[in-house]
């Protein structure tokens, strides 16, 4: 259930926001987001988010380039026309492999790259001509912000967020 | 400090013991007069023909009464060809025993260099993270001067006392019929040999002296000023290194195939010994850990180690690969028999080392949580380790043994021997000093690193 009012909490500064981000766990509030201008080390670890597992895919899609990469080169080099080219061994997959090698190498980096990026853009939504989903200009910048649903705990919520350090606590009517 | 358990202490001597005794067996078995050999060959060639059909329809043959004088004319021509033959095989049998102690000394002195070079390295870079493992690399270091001394005494008697065991351009009857040995004889002549080692241990002992004396110097210091002196030594001596280290694996190494020659050797023989060197350091460090010594190093100094064995090996494979795929790939005679015998005769080790030394670290090492679990490093070291013996033994064997290789008795002798020497100079090594660099300027850095 998505709530209607959230609390926006902004703060000037790395080091208060993940503070504020182990007191606000502690205190048993689900974060919904957190805005930063620039990565903030930890901060994924305080927030207790599943670590991503964009490596194992990258992984895999590698595994995806060395198969191309060997199915078509033993196709065209050795079994659809077996040319005699310079004197290369082109009898088996096997004999003529070191020629090959630079081409396997360089797929299997090829897909490991792009379709990790690729997988990356799709499962965090970026696309060329997508709304900007900023809550505040002003995190591009120089300030954090820390963004929590209301359920009725609207006062005790703040007076928490206060004692955290934020410089400005807003709240934030969704439902318009 | 650490004190040498006398447990290990014992254990290696008992590896040095029965390392003599491999290697005297070695030496004692290989001295075969000319008919011992010529009756072995002939059993050898009994034994593989047994089976074959040819043989059988040749003794058929023979039974026809036409036939006995033409086998008396062919058995002269066998035994004029058989005598050259056996005496070949009867000096590659000789060899034997030198080329398992040689591979066994320069594979071990190889693990001590390349610490020096990744010591050095540290240093010249003032990395934040692994100055709580210097005293580490220092004691494997301490094997540099004694290793590198026998392998170079081994080259040298291989060519004064020994027949020319290891190195045919020693040998001046063979010299005075090669144009190509005397063509390279300015550069492959003994006294040079002689002087250009003194010169490459020499220069790495000084570097080992006096790295290892500004930084003990440098636990009770004031200031900086030994840590100054240590960053501007590590970065002269890196300099000598990267010159002394090539031209010691066209000596020591290269010069075993005389008629060969290869570009990249240098940087081949650097990169074995580097992973060997970083897989060293990840396996005593995870000995003494277990051991309670080393309180200050955590899993992240170790996945750090586990990052550079797998990723040297992965720069291992790569000179490996580039040197045989060029090679292969231009097929011209000259290069490419080094291959051809490679691959003939040694078919399983020398494809063998690129799965032990490759597939296994890059499948084993790839995920970030296994580099840190500490047996899953000893279990990829062991592997690693095991793989570069046998890529020295690809370099060395086929040149002086040829197809009469067998890991036996000699080669796991000389393993053995200078195995427990190795053992007992590093961990006496490590008794001489704390196990913390204290007052190094990145050492407290390195003591709170996490990854």
């Amino acid at each position: 259930m998505e709530a209607s009012k959230v609390i926006h909490a902004i703060y000037n500064d790395d080091d208060v926001l993940m503070s504020a981000v182990k007191k606000v766990k502690a205190a048993k509030y689900h974060i919904e987001e957190v805005y930063t201008p620039f990565p903030v080390h930890g901060l994924d670890k305080a927030m207790g988010l599943a670590p991503t597992r964009i490596a194992i895919a990258a992984f895999l899609y590698g595994l995806v380039g060395l198969t191309v990469a060997i199915t078509m080169m033993n196709f065209i080099m050795i079994e659809d026309w077996p040319q005699n080219i310079g004197g290369k061994p082109s009898f088996s997959f096997i004999e003529n492999m070191p020629a090959f090698v630079p081409i396997m190498f360089e797929l299997t980096v090829f897909f490991a790259a792009h379709l990790m990026v690729i997988t990356f853009y799709l499962r965090s939504r970026m696309w060329p001509f997508k709304n900007a989903e900023n809550p505040d200009p002003r995190t591009t910048d120089d300030h954090f912000l820390m963004e929590i649903p209301v359920d009725g705990n609207e006062e005790a919520l703040q007076s928490l967020l206060s004692e955290t350090g934020a410089v400005e606590i807003n709240l934030i009517d969704k439902a318009h | 400090m650490y004190t040498f358990s006398n447990k290990l202490k014992t254990f290696s001597i008992i590896l040095m013991v029965l390392g003599v005794l491999g290697v005297g067996y070695g030496f004692m078995t290989s001295h075969k007069s000319l008919d011992e050999v010529k009756t072995m060959l002939a059993e050898e060639a009994s034994h593989h023909g047994g089976g074959h059909g040819e043989e059988a329809t040749h003794e058929v043959a023979g039974a026809h009464d036409t036939h006995g004088a033409h086998a008396e004319t062919s058995h002269g021509e066998d035994a004029h060809h058989g005598d050259a033959h056996a005496e070949h095989v009867q000096h590659q049998i000789a060899n034997r025993p030198w080329s398992a102690l040689y591979v066994g000394a320069f594979f071990f002195m190889m693990i001590g260099l390349g610490v020096l070079a990744f010591y050095a390295i540290q240093i010249a870079s003032q990395a934040g993270w692994s100055p709580v493992l210097f005293r580490v690399m220092e004691a494997i270091t301490a094997y540099v001067l004694p290793g590198a001394i026998i392998v170079l005494l081994i080259a040298i008697a291989s060519g004064t006392i020994g027949h020319y065991n290891l190195f045919i351009w020693m040998n001046p009857e063979i010299v005075a019929e090669d144009a190509l040995i005397q063509g390279k004889s300015g550069w492959l002549n003994l006294p040079m040999f002689a002087v250009r080692g003194i010169v490459f241990i020499a220069g790495w002992s000084l570097y080992r002296h006096f790295a290892r004396k500004f930084s003990i110097a440098q636990d009770s210091a004031e200031d900086k000023s030994n840590f100054k002196k240590s960053f501007r030594i590590a970065a002269a001596f890196l300099v000598f290194f990267i010159y002394s280290e090539s031209m010691m694996s066209w000596d020591w190494v290269m010069s075993v195939d005389p008629h060969w020659f290869s570009t990249l050797f240098g940087w081949y023989v650097f990169a074995s010994m580097f992973v060997s060197g970083i897989t060293a350091i990840a396996l005593i460090t995870i000995y003494l850990k277990s051991r309670g010594y080393l309180e200050f190093v955590n899993e992240n100094h170790l996945h750090d180690v586990a990052k550079f064995m797998f990723a040297i090996s992965i720069f291992w494979t790569y000179l490996w690969f580039s040197q045989f795929m060029l090679i292969w790939y231009s097929n011209i005679p000259e290069e490419v028999t080094y291959f051809i015998t490679r691959i003939n005769d040694y078919n399983l080790p020398f494809f063998g080392m690129v799965a032990l030394n490759f597939i296994f670290p890059v499948l084993l090492l790839m995920n970030a949580d296994f580099k840190r679990v500490p047996w899953f490093v000893v279990m990829t070291g062991l592997v690693i380790l095991f793989g570069h013996y046998i890529d020295v033994f690809n370099m060395i064997m086929p040149a002086t043994v040829g197809d009469r290789w067998f890991i036996g008795v000699p080669e796991i002798g000389a393993i053995l021997l200078f195995g427990g020497l190795f053992i007992f100079v590093v961990f006496t090594a490590l008794t001489k000093a704390p196990l913390l660099a204290k007052n190094y300027p990145l050492t407290k850095e390195s003591e709170e690193f996490h990854y």
